[in-house]
């Protein structure tokens, strides 16, 4: 079963910090006070909730509904009352508020009725798509992606190969590593109903050779299935892969096993391929065969400030500060509460923030794990961030573009093809904030075409309104001169009659006086003969009283 | 508690530039050891007083610069600086050589273009340059090995009063020299019996001493290779290319065969250049490909100039000539991207595929 391998460029190889984590079993957490469940825990549109303040819920019972396509729904993640719906800060590298749902444990933890599929080598794969959607399924390695929407590829797509990423490359956490040593058959489940959905030519499940156990403990579970599935063969793989940071990103992992590169900004369904992290295949093992929705994970408790490092089974909503007291939290210590791994994961600001559906690991650091870093220094342009970039980028060009905001330049660099893995940053002998610069740029470049989409906008605006209105002057115009010329013509018309009239003026003389007097000369006569006479009989009057009194 | 916000990664190396500065002057050393051998005490004079001059004229600008004085002078680059161009200065250089030589280096060619990082041209090369144009004759006044026919080399008073006549007159005459590479152009009827008699300044490959001199910074450069200091292209295409143009011009063992492959691997300046002169990041290409480019112009050019130029030595020159081509290298030889056609312009691309 030595598949071969394609390797990819750069990479870089830090301490692992793993064991730490390693030494318990998967841990239980017993039920916290309240949980907060946030209602944007993916990508995507935030869920809808359907639930009231003050209304009682079981275990499993959906909350809110996803909204539109690409988006996830949430459930309860044990049975009680709603004691709120407000604003809460998230965990999220803005640090910003956002709509959640606050669940008081009745501590009864009573399920609502589940809805397993029987047989789901009998269901239709969209049957299956649909289940998996209801259930709330999202990423759970990091950015939370809903499953649902990258298990329905467009139809004329032909997906040759599904991976299931169990690489778990980032230092420190273990959390796949342990589900696999503990749970590997739901795992292989998982798989089986993904590869049932997608009917891939192969399955191929990729862990680093750091987790012998883990490989070992896979391996057996797809023997058992090979025994037990004598009728039914299957094509899961299980392929071993040099430890190498960042060889569990998704493009990376691609290169290495099949030597396709996903076309820049494209997704992988373009090259025939779907990836699947190992914790979301287990989710869809549990909500397909066991009608769970998403409402728990394992978490990666680790770093020197807890005392009882280890891999906990985390309801989603459960306060770090519940889990981190768990795990023998020294307050004292704690100067930096990461979530995620130390490579890629973000600082959080606050032990009151939840647990989420992509919380994979809480790394709790003391100051001495991980000081405040030296002042950079001027680059030297050494190049062993060049050699270091697994997406073959200019790193120490890229960092001149964006210290002189020459965004246009980064862009032609690809900077947008940067994963933001901060190998270069790891590397850096002059401690130059690296990725960070990228990620400031790459801000600014969304920010840049965010406003030329506006602009665009503003312009088509303001052009089809000088377009409107030049149109309803013209129409204006064009009424204005009808208007002018038919009294134009009507002017003409009549001086034409006019002088139509004084030519023919002479020779209709005596005919128009023989010609009957209109009314209104009639009237004109009348009254100038009813003035005539009034006058005459004012003179006779006159007359008669100068004669009556000279005599 | 106050919890630290800051963005990933959080996890660090522990390498820094002071480090890799300090290895570069650690590297040198065999080298050194080889020229102390055979040219004696002025060549450590020499860089003792090219170490004191570089921290003086770094200290003086990062004063005037207004930058915070102990974090500059710490990242050791000055030294490297004055390590390189001591070393290539004639043993018993006088004292204002070494002090306008490094100064030019730290004050013109490194801070007036920006400081470290920021200079387009390596200081050590231009100090080079701007003496050897400047002082021709104290710039090719070498000693004559140790082992070449009644070369001994003088004392360490005498070598610090020939390198600092101020103070006193040195007790013996120092008799300087041509190098093997200077009489290889300078006397062309040479033939090759000349060439090989004992007690000329030829050696068993190269010049006498000089062989050594060049064994010796092979073997510092090796070791920046295995400590991944610095990356293999730029020295094996520079040494590459020069074997390559020394074996199509070879005619001949006399002086008019322009010199043997070997000859010229070993001779003057050769693996100084290809490990730590031609190698510093800052004003090298960066991409892999651009790094070979790069070495290989810098191989040919350095044949080209030592047989058909007017200068003995050429890796100054050849080194500043391709700081020029850098940029344009690297423009034009980006490494393709993930997921791109091109390394170029991702315009290309994305009617490439649509």
């Amino acid at each position: 079963m030595n598949r071969k391998l394609f390797s990819f460029p750069g990479g870089i190889h830090p301490p692992e910090n793993k064991l730490q984590s390693l030494n318990l079993p998967i841990q239980s957490v017993p039920l916290p006070k309240r949980l907060i469940l946030p209602l944007q825990q993916h990508i995507g549109a935030p869920a809808k909730a359907i639930v009231n303040v003050g209304d009682q819920v079981k275990k499993g019972q959906c909350l809110a509904q996803p909204q539109g396509f690409v988006s996830a729904s949430i459930h309860a993640p044990t049975s009680g009352a709603i004691a709120e719906i407000a604003d809460h800060e998230i965990p999220h590298p803005s640090g910003l508020a956002s709509l959640c749902i606050v669940l008081q444990p009745d501590g009864e933890d009573s399920w609502c009725e589940a809805q397993p599929i029987a047989d789901y080598s009998a269901a239709k794969p969209a049957e299956l798509v649909d289940k998996i959607r209801q259930s709330g399924i999202t990423g759970m390695g990091g950015a939370g992606f809903p499953t649902s929407v990258k298990l329905s590829p467009p139809a004329d797509s032909k997906i040759e190969s599904l991976i299931i990423n169990a690489v778990e490359c980032e230092p420190y956490i273990t959390a796949d590593d342990m589900l696999m040593r503990e749970r590997a058959a739901g795992v292989i489940e998982g798989a089986l109903i993904l590869n049932h959905i997608l009917q891939t030519r192969e399955t191929l499940i990729a862990i680093e050779d750091n987790k012998p156990d883990a490989i070992a403990a896979m391996r057996r579970a797809v023997e058992a299935l090979s025994e037990s599935h004598n009728s039914q063969p299957h094509n899961i793989e299980i392929v071993v892969i040099p430890t190498r940071y960042p060889s569990g990103g998704e493009k990376q992992l691609i290169q290495n096993l099949t030597g396709k590169e996903v076309p820049s900004g494209k997704p992988p369904l373009h090259v025939g391929i779907v990836v699947q992290n190992t914790a979301t295949t287990y989710a869809i093992h549990r909500a397909i065969n066991h009608g769970e929705p998403l409402i728990s994970r394992i978490v990666t408790l680790t770093g020197e400030a807890l005392n009882k490092p280890g891999n906990y089974e985390t309801l989603l909503g459960t306060p770090i500060e519940h889990l981190l007291e768990l795990a023998g939290i020294d307050n004292q210590q704690l100067s930096r509460l990461i979530m995620g791994g130390p490579m890629m994961g973000f600082a959080l600001d606050s032990t009151a923030l939840p647990v989420v559906k992509t919380t994979n690991c809480l790394l709790a650091a003391t100051n001495t794990e991980y000081p405040e870093q030296p002042p950079a220094m001027p680059c030297i342009r050494c190049g062993a961030c060049a050699e270091a970039c697994p997406a073959s980028l200019l790193p120490q060009q890229l960092l001149w573009f964006s210290m002189g905001g020459e965004l246009d330049k980064a862009e032609q660099y690809n900077v947008a093809d940067c994963i933001e893995c901060g190998a270069c940053s790891y590397v850096c002998p002059s401690h130059i904030p690296l990725v960070q610069y990228y990620r400031a740029t790459k801000g600014e470049l969304a920010q840049r075409r965010a406003d030329l989409i506006q602009s665009d906008h503003a312009r088509d605006r303001f052009e089809f309104r000088e377009e409107r209105l030049a149109k309803e002057k013209a129409e204006k115009d064009a009424k204005r001169k009808a208007r002018a010329e038919a009294a134009a013509k009507a002017q003409a018309a009549k001086k034409a009659a006019a002088a139509l009239e004084a030519k023919e003026g002479g020779a209709t003389k005596d005919s128009s006086d023989a010609k009957p007097p209109s009314d209104k000369e009639d009237v004109v006569a009348a009254a100038l003969a009813r003035v005539e006479a009034k006058k005459k009989a004012k003179a006779d009057a006159a007359a008669k009283t100068q004669q009556q009194e000279s005599s | 508690m106050k919890l630290a916000k800051v963005t990933s990664p959080h996890l660090h190396d522990r390498s820094d530039t002071s480090h890799v500065m300090k290895m570069v002057i650690v590297a040198t050393l065999p080298g050194l050891a080889a020229l102390s051998w055979f040219f004696g005490w002025g060549v450590l004079i020499n860089l003792v007083w090219a170490w004191i001059v570089a921290l003086g004229c770094e200290a003086i600008v990062v004063k005037i610069r207004k930058r915070p004085l102990g974090y500059y002078l710490n990242d050791y680059s000055a030294l490297v600086t004055a390590t390189l161009l001591g070393l290539a200065l004639p043993p018993l250089a006088p004292w204002w050589l070494t002090l306008v030589g490094v100064g030019f280096a730290i004050i013109v060619a490194k801070h007036l273009y920006g400081g470290l990082g920021s200079n387009p041209f390596n200081p050590a090369a231009v100090g080079y340059v701007v003496l050897l144009i400047s002082f021709p004759v104290q710039m090719s006044s070498w000693l004559p090995a140790r082992g070449v026919e009644g070369a001994i080399p003088p004392g360490f008073i005498d070598s610090l009063k020939s390198i600092f006549p101020l103070l006193g007159n040195a007790s013996v005459d120092i008799v300087t020299q041509a190098t093997p590479l200077d009489q290889l152009k300078q006397r062309p009827g040479l033939t090759i019996t000349e060439i090989w008699q004992p007690g000329s300044a030829f050696g068993r490959f190269a010049g006498v001493g000089w062989e050594w001199v060049n064994i010796g910074f092979l073997i510092g450069g090796l070791f920046l290779l295995f400590r991944k200091i610095i990356y293999w292209q730029i020295p094996v295409a520079m040494l590459g290319s020069l074997t390559v143009m020394s074996i199509i011009f070879w005619g001949g063992s006399g002086s008019e065969g322009h010199g043997s492959p070997l000859f010229h691997l070993l001779s003057g300046a050769t693996m100084l250049c290809a490990f730590f002169i031609a190698t510093d990041p800052v004003t090298a290409a960066t991409s892999n490909r651009g790094r070979l480019i790069y070495g290989a112009g810098i191989g040919v050019l350095i044949y080209v100039i030592r047989v058909w130029g007017s200068y003995p030595d050429a890796a100054a020159f050849a080194v500043l000539l391709l700081n020029f081509c850098a940029p344009l290298i690297d423009y034009y030889v980006q490494p393709r991207t993930y997921g791109h056609n091109s390394g170029h312009n991702s315009d290309s691309d994305r009617s490439g595929d649509s």
